[in-house]
């Protein structure tokens, strides 16, 4: 009874500080689509928040390479607001390149120069990686000196043991079977990456919830990875099986439909890998923004509605928190285990 | 659509940061970690079959204590019988070597004794018969200091003898 006060509690005044919000936001425009879209794709800076007028923000290094005029490099803030121009670059208002740096050439046409900036996706991934590394290195650390007679670990070490031991054993060791010891490395770090990635998504505030296993270049590399394990060490049996399958044979020889299928289905595969991680942790942000947005876009229709709203959309995002959680576990899950399931289709002896 | 194209800055340092994620973890996070729990797996699974072996041993060895400390129960009983024995048949045979020596003994001295009684026997004899003559001689000194006498002993003499002839 007494958290459920509190959560009373908190909920009324998180509706006293929105009708405050309310009325000083009042006559400002909320472009929900706006905000949603802004998050889930990349920018050149870090957005933390807005206090009072003043944005808060941590400018990011720009790194690029011109055909014209070779390297550059410099920070992020002199770029904003969008359209300002640095060096001969500036962001992208409109057009193909919507968002991203541009240059004019020679010709007077907008070009992309190579662009290997720090953006806030690559940044977050950057700052993730390491605290993947600090961790897993942190409990090998443990192991070090340590003789199979000790006691096993306890605590945070004794919790990733247990954690990283299901993976390996009810997922990779039970897709890929006896040969799953070459494969388990790559496949636990692809869970633990997508995983880390997720769970730091969720958090709101700097360094998480930037949108990073909800980009395709992240999925796209994941996704290719899979697609050289499976490939590169498939065995003869997988080959066989893609180029000359146990079909009919007018299904095979003159024109080749079924070689055709497999060989798509190569790339069907890992691209559904990508496919759906990018989705679905893209759609988690989408919706739990545009939940949050509900607050905002419901102000200019009065005081009653949008503290009902507020309410409304307070449940809902607390909901598709907890979900987002599952979400996390559940993709890394799930693209460990098809991962898994691919490479041992890879490895399968010949099954009579 | 945007969103469905991969931005190559990103790919980049996606590809680059994923590849040193996975060659440290590979090489130094991962396999440490699998590699102790399985080791440990596989010491608790063979500490399972040592201690069972153990137990095993154990209640062999407590058999086998009680099947020994039985043999040893059989084993004294057994010495002691015998012993018992022994003692019996050196006592008796001591009583009877005792009985056998003290007849020999005996026997001994009975012969000692008589040996000693015929000795002093012949002895008196021996002296009985100086004695004798001697008193013969003294008897006879005197009685025949007359004649007449004389003649009557030589005659009973005769007479004796011829009675004993007869």
């Amino acid at each position: 009874m007494n958290k459920l006060r509190y959560i009373v509690v908190v909920i009324f005044s998180l509706f006293a500080l929105n009708m405050s919000f309310a009325q000083e936001e009042h006559g400002e425009d909320v472009n929900a689509g706006e905000i949603v879209m802004e998050h889930i794709s990349d920018s050149y800076e870090w957005h933390i928040t807005k206090i009072g007028g003043t944005d808060i923000v941590i400018p990011l290094p720009v790194i690029l390479y011109s055909h014209n005029s070779g390297w550059h490099v410099f920070s992020s803030h002199h770029l904003y607001p969008a359209g300002k121009e640095h060096e001969g670059f500036r962001i992208a208002t409109e057009g193909d390149y919507e968002g991203k740096i541009v240059e004019t050439n020679a010709n007077g046409e907008e070009v992309r120069p190579i662009d290997i900036s720090i953006t806030k996706t690559v940044l977050a991934l950057l700052i993730n990686c390491l605290i993947l590394v600090l961790i897993i290195l942190g409990c090998a650390r443990w192991y070090r000196n340590k003789k199979p007679e000790d006691p096993a670990p306890k605590g945070f070490v004794g919790f990733m043991e247990m954690f990283i031991m299901m993976v390996e054993n009810d997922v990779i060791k039970a897709c890929i079977g006896k040969e799953y010891k070459r494969y388990s490395p790559y496949l636990l770090t692809a869970f633990f990456f997508i995983f880390i990635n997720n769970i730091m998504g969720i958090i709101p505030i700097f360094p998480g919830g930037a949108n990073v296993t909800g980009n395709i270049a992240v999925t796209f590399v994941l996704a290719l990875c899979t697609f050289i394990a499976v490939n590169v060490f498939g065995n003869k049996e997988y080959w066989k099986e893609i180029l000359w399958p146990e079909v009919p044979t007018w299904l095979k020889f003159p024109v080749p439909i079924m070689p055709a299928i497999e060989l798509f289905g190569i790339f069907t595969k890992p691209f559904a890998l990508m496919i759906r991680l990018f989705a679905n942790i893209m759609a988690g942000h989408s919706a739990i923004l545009a939940l949050t947005s509900i607050i905002f876009v419901t102000v200019s229709m009065g005081v009653v509605v949008n503290s009902l709203m507020t309410g409304v959309s307070f449940l809902f995002i607390i909901f598709m928190d907890c979900m987002e959680i599952l979400v996390a576990f559940i993709q890394a899950y799930v693209f460990t285990m098809l991962s898994s399931v691919f490479i041992g289709l890879s490895r399968q002896e010949h099954a009579e | 659509m945007s969103l469905l194209m991969p931005d190559s800055g990103l790919l980049f340092w996606m590809l680059l940061a994923f590849c040193v994620v996975f060659f440290l973890l590979a090489k130094f996070g991962f396999p440490i970690i699998t590699k102790m729990v399985n080791e440990r797996k596989e010491y608790i699974d063979q500490s399972l079959v040592t201690a069972r072996e153990a137990n095993e041993q154990l209640a062999n060895l407590k058999a086998e204590g009680e099947s020994i400390l039985a043999k040893a129960h059989e084993e004294q009983t057994r010495i002691l019988t015998e012993a018992a024995k022994t003692r019996e048949h050196i006592v008796s045979e001591a009583k009877e070597q005792a009985k056998i020596e003290g007849n020999r003994l005996l026997e001994e001295a009975k012969k000692q004794i008589l040996a000693e009684k015929e000795d002093a026997i012949r002895d008196i004899r021996r002296q009985v018969a100086v004695l004798s003559v001697d008193i013969a001689e003294k008897v006879l000194r005197k009685n025949l200091d007359d004649e007449s006498k004389q003649t009557d002993m030589i005659e009973r003499l005769l007479d004796e003898v011829n009675l004993s002839k007869n």
